[in-house]
């Protein structure tokens, strides 16, 4: 079976998900539940395209296929400002009632978080790949703390808002933000177009990149900048879920079996729309919302890992 | 012509390139010899804009190597690295394909397809160019990354350590490919290389680095003698003719 051929029968797979979490059990109060309905599929189609294309981006960064954005602290980052405002605003302030603002400020904020990490990373020579993985994680833990402590401090009512932003979850989609999201999404894929071309050599490895023209800092950080933006526009939807992204990077090579990132990228949005609304359709209609969507994706994609893991153990 | 002009680098307090200044002719061979340590891969990747220098110039045809665009200099400069690992799952004849990149930017065109099947035909690998490289041994793993740097085409080539993990055949096809690239196509072939009488039997020019600095530099014949060797490597050389190429013998 030829790529292209895969790639069109993902598309007809995610329509046909989409279509039946659309249609199934739609009832009688139809023109309530379709906007709904529509607004729910939108969110989940334009989450899951956005961290399928961002993990795919970060892992051809890194030369690295078991990495995902979440490794450099951005999710933990999130977490960290959400709590911030909260401890020091209050609730009831712009920054943290007024999604919009709220929206920009955690955008703002992990951008320029990923600017200085790539300044420290990326600008010194010889810079490895262990020495970035291990500065993520160590300002992921930062945060993490930083943010436990606020959490425990501030007013327990106030922490039920914070907790309400901890956990990704596609039953309260802040719909609110899908418009900004929207045109943020557009002008950040628009933007990241010129760089498309550079993805593929930029998997042989720095060295080769350098040698065929690439600028290759200047591409790697307009890369994480992108994927900074990304990331946080999804994190912002439906809260920390950059796990799936994993998932779908890999079964996304594991299928089309190339290095060509036209495929991977594309293939790797179908895949992630598949799986986030396939599980979104199981969450409602096998759980009956008993469980959430990322408790599903962290389990397969966790056995998923553990396969991996497995498998490549043999090839060595 | 490569005009490298007191070039300096160093990591932490350590140079690792002192003041080193060297002109590389065009059209011919020159090979950097010296110990382990002396900083003959750190210059080579410096010429090749693959690291900073801390200090000095280098001039490519009279050209600014920090002032060029990139793509420009990849169609003027090509680089092999001695250690190449990929991650990703290539044929042979995806990877020459990469070599045109500067070129096509990823979209072929009729004359880079020429191109590739050509320096694939160069170097041999027409039966292999289909397979994926991790099924390749050591020897044709190496022809083919020579041939992504051949459909480069660039006037510059440069090899660290070309001859690193291959047998005597081997490096001899490959050493002979070079001396093609130079003789028949007038490229300028600047390579690192430890094994002494490949150095001797196929270059034309010859720099000796130790220590981070040009001990000497010459023709061929006039590095290729027992003094010379002797204060680059701190052992005794002899030097026996045979069929009119200069062999060192150092294994006693």
């Amino acid at each position: 079976m030829s790529n292209k051929t895969k790639l069109i029968l993902l598309a007809v797979a995610s329509l046909a998900f989409a279509l039946a979490f659309i249609f199934i059990d739609l009832g009688r109060n139809w023109d309530y539940a379709l906007p709904r309905r529509l607004e729910k599929v939108y969110a989940i189609v334009l989450t899951g395209g956005v961290i399928a294309f961002s993990t795919m981006i970060f892992q051809t960064i890194t030369n690295n296929r078991i990495l995902t954005p979440s490794i450099i602290g951005l999710d933990s980052l999130y977490l960290l400002i959400q709590t911030f405002l909260i401890f020091v605003f209050g609730s009831m302030n712009m920054a943290v009632t007024n999604e919009n603002i709220n929206f920009v400020i955690s955008i703002g904020f992990m951008v320029l978080f990923a600017s200085l990490l790539y300044k420290l990373l990326f600008k010194g020579e010889g810079q490895n790949i262990y020495f970035l993985l291990l500065v993520g994680i160590i300002f992921g833990t930062f945060f993490g703390s930083i943010t436990e402590f606020m959490q425990v401090l501030i007013d327990p009512n106030e922490f039920l808002i914070v907790q309400d932003r901890m956990f990704a979850s596609f039953n309260n989609v802040k719909t609110d933000l899908l418009l900004i999201a929207t045109v943020l999404v557009v002008i950040v894929a628009v933007y990241s177009l010129r760089f498309i071309k550079y993805l593929d050599v930029l998997s042989l490895g720095k060295d080769q990149a350098v040698n065929l023209g690439v600028d290759y800092d200047y591409v790697v950080k307009r890369l994480l900048i992108i994927i900074a933006i990304l990331v946080s526009i999804s994190t912002a939807l439906v809260g920390p879920i950059t796990f799936l992204g994993l998932l779908v990077a890999n079964v996304a090579h594991q299928l089309f079996n190339t290095y060509q990132h036209k495929y991977l990228i594309i293939g790797s949005v179908f895949i992630s729309i598949i799986a986030l609304v396939g599980g979104q359709l199981i969450v409602e209609r096998v759980f009956t919302f008993s469980t959430t969507l990322s408790v599903i994706i962290n389990f397969i994609g966790g056995v998923y890992f553990i396969y991996l893991l497995l498998k490549e153990s043999k090839s060595w | 012509m490569v005009d490298v002009k007191n070039v300096s680098k160093g990591y932490g307090n350590k140079n690792v390139i002192s003041e080193v200044s060297v002109k590389i002719a065009k059209g011919k061979i020159t090979s950097f010899i010296g110990p382990n340590g002396a900083g003959k891969s750190t210059l080579l990747s410096m010429i090749s804009r693959l690291i900073a220098k801390d200090a000095g110039e280098i001039y490519i045809d009279g050209m600014d190597l920090t002032r060029c665009k990139n793509n420009d200099l990849a169609k003027k400069i090509s680089i092999l690295k001695q250690s190449n690992h990929i991650n990703i799952r290539l044929t042979v004849k995806e990877l020459v394909s990469f070599g045109r990149f500067p070129y096509s930017q990823g979209r072929l065109t009729k004359e880079d397809r020429k191109f590739i099947n050509e320096a694939i035909r160069y170097m041999e690998l027409e039966e292999i160019q289909d397979k994926f490289l991790d099924q390749l041994s050591g020897g044709q793993r190496q022809r083919a990354y020579i041939a992504m740097v051949i459909a480069q085409d660039t006037e510059y080539v440069l090899l660290d350590e070309p001859l690193n993990n291959l047998d005597m055949k081997h490096s001899v096809q490959i050493m002979k490919v070079l001396r093609k690239l130079a003789d028949e196509l007038g490229k300028t072939v600047i390579i690192v290389i430890h094994d002494i009488n490949f150095a001797s039997c196929y270059s034309d020019y010859i720099v000796a680095l130790k220590d981070g600095r040009v001990i000497k530099e010459g023709t061929t014949d006039e590095i290729i003698t027992p003094s010379v060797l002797n204060e680059v490597y701190e052992m005794d050389f002899k030097i026996e003719e045979i069929n009119r190429e200069k062999i060192c013998v150092f294994y006693s």
